[in-house]
């Protein structure tokens, strides 16, 4: 058999793989979903407890329809892409402050690592005491975000080729110099790595908040669904916010795809 | 021979670590002459790399003075390039990027230096990857690089730190042979630090032997080969002196020391 006919016989197996892969991912799915739909129609489960697709389906659509959907959809977006953003932004210059001041660093590593170990979700009641329900939810984010931003982004910078930085300083190059022309592209995979961990935390900061002090968001529905016992809402809200991660998650590996094709990195996965 | 472009007057050097003190270099005197190339063997932590990092200005000697046509060294010099082992590239920019940091960083007039690399490009053979990435070169095309970017801020004198040691033997002739020649048509003044004793005896008018650590200068061989013009690095390897040239150094060099290689 010639190479060509081998390599188009490679390409169809790897396809047909790809295929198989991806129809045994839906047919997971469906699965579930029937299943979880027959066993509450057949009474195998309590569906007051365990809700049923077709009724988070009606939940949805009726949602959708009085507007009430995009509403909490919306809040808990605004406020995750701006404690995303204010988490970065405050963790990327703290990070840099910390590489410019090696001294700085020393004198707050300790006090790094136990903000780093301490769950966050335990200040909840402070922020929403010192911060009132409407913000509350913003401490929340950027606090759950901003300690993992700093300590990945530092490592980061430290990890940077010396000898690269070296090359730099036998030109009489500044910090500043360094800093721009090698230490933050160098440590632009780090930075994307910390995007992809923080949009994640992030979510998980607003829902906390949320569950704390809001009067909306998907956070807010999941515990008025709770309390006043309707299952289809905490559902609906779950497989809301299910799809919401997945392509805040989306749309960061994208970016990072781009920033890597851009500046001719190594995509890291 | 008039002044020594470079001079190093009794400059010993030790390193502070939280393990203790380490001296590096003890009180080592050389001068290299403008338009020489000089090289410098040494067993492995003798301080050779030590001493390229004074003149470059980036280590402050302990005791004793590094000198550049007269005036002590402060810091990094526009007239000294560096150039490392490894070429140690920026991957996020492109080959005339790279070339063009030094000028860059100092803030020398871009035109200028564009032409410049563009012309140090052609003659290494470089120009059809100029807007090429790193990523796609050859080990022996990224050095040829490095050293466009180190001629870039066209410094009159250029220290190199192995510059072929992490090259396969063939690119390593093939590209000594370009480099010598280059920097003679260039008139720089060059000094080349390795470990490799053929090396310094074809590329170099003078081998400095350093001792093992703490390294001071145990003896110094003028390099002179018969004929109306100084043999290319390749022939100076088959002449008829090398031999003798070789079996010399050897015999003055010490055997490496076995503690804190790093420390080169």
């Amino acid at each position: 058999m010639s190479d060509e006919a081998l390599l188009a016989r490679y390409r169809r197996a790897q396809r047909r793989r790809r295929w198989a892969v991806a129809a045994a991912q839906a047919a997971l799915l469906a699965a579930f979903l029937l299943l979880w739909e027959l066993a509450a129609a057949r009474y195998w489960v309590n569906p007051m407890l365990t809700s049923r697709p077709s009724a988070v389906w009606q939940t949805l659509v009726s949602m959708a329809a009085s507007g009430s959907l995009w509403v909490h959809v919306g809040v808990t977006l605004q406020e995750t892409l701006a404690g995303f953003a204010i988490g970065m932004a405050l963790g990327m210059g703290i990070a840099v402050a910390l590489w410019w001041w090696p001294a700085l660093a020393a004198v707050l590593d300790p006090y790094l690592v136990v903000l780093n170990a301490l769950p966050k979700i335990a200040l909840g009641p402070i922020f929403y005491i010192w911060l009132g329900h409407q913000w509350s939810v913003y401490g929340m984010a950027v606090a759950i975000s901003v300690v993992v931003t700093i300590v990945m982004l530092h490592a980061g910078f430290s990890e940077v080729e010396a000898n690269q930085v070296l090359v730099m300083r036998t030109f009489g190059a500044t910090r500043g110099q360094i800093l721009r022309k090698v230490v933050i592209p160098a440590s632009l995979p780090t930075v994307m790595a910390a995007l992809k961990v923080n949009i994640g935390l992030t979510l998980v900061g607003v829902i906390v908040g949320e569950f704390l002090s809001a009067r909306a968001g998907l956070g807010y529905l999941i515990i008025y669904g709770g309390q006043v016992f309707q299952m289809q809402l905490v559902m609906t809200s779950v497989v809301i916010l299910a799809v919401i991660s997945a392509l805040l998650y989306l749309a960061v590996t994208w970016a990072e795809r781009l920033v890597s094709r851009l500046l001719h990195l190594p995509v890291r996965s | 021979m008039g002044r020594p472009r470079i001079a190093l007057e009794e400059v010993s050097l030790t390193y502070l670590t939280p393990r203790g003190a380490t001296q590096a270099l003890a009180g080592v005197s050389l001068a290299v002459y403008p338009g020489e190339f000089v090289s410098i063997v040494g067993p492995s932590g003798s301080g050779k790399s030590t001493i390229l990092s004074l003149i470059a200005g980036i280590l402050q000697p302990t005791a004793g003075r590094v000198l550049l046509d007269g005036d002590p060294v402060t810091g990094p010099s526009q007239r000294v390039g560096y150039m490392l082992q490894r070429d140690y590239l920026f991957e996020w920019r492109t080959v005339t990027e790279n070339c063009l940091i030094g000028p860059e960083v100092q803030g020398q007039d871009m035109a200028r230096a564009r032409g410049r690399v563009a012309r140090l490009l052609q003659k290494t053979g470089l120009t059809a990857f100029a807007d090429a990435y790193p990523g796609q070169l050859s080990g022996g095309m990224r050095q040829r690089a490095a050293l466009v970017r180190t001629l870039a801020i066209d410094p009159d004198i250029l220290l190199l730190d192995e510059p072929f040691s992490a090259l396969d033997f063939q690119t390593k002739l093939m590209l000594a042979d370009e480099m010598w020649s280059l920097l003679r048509t260039e008139h720089k003044t060059v000094l080349l630090v390795t470990h490799d004793i053929s090396e310094a005896i074809s590329l170099s008018d003078r081998v400095i032997v350093l001792s093992r650590r703490p390294g001071r200068v145990k003896s110094v061989h003028e390099i002179r080969f018969a004929g109306p013009e100084r043999p290319i690095p390749f022939k100076a390897r088959g002449a008829p002196e090398y031999s003798g040239y070789f079996h010399r150094i050897w015999a003055e060099l010490d055997p490496p020391g076995e503690v804190n290689r790093n420390v080169g």
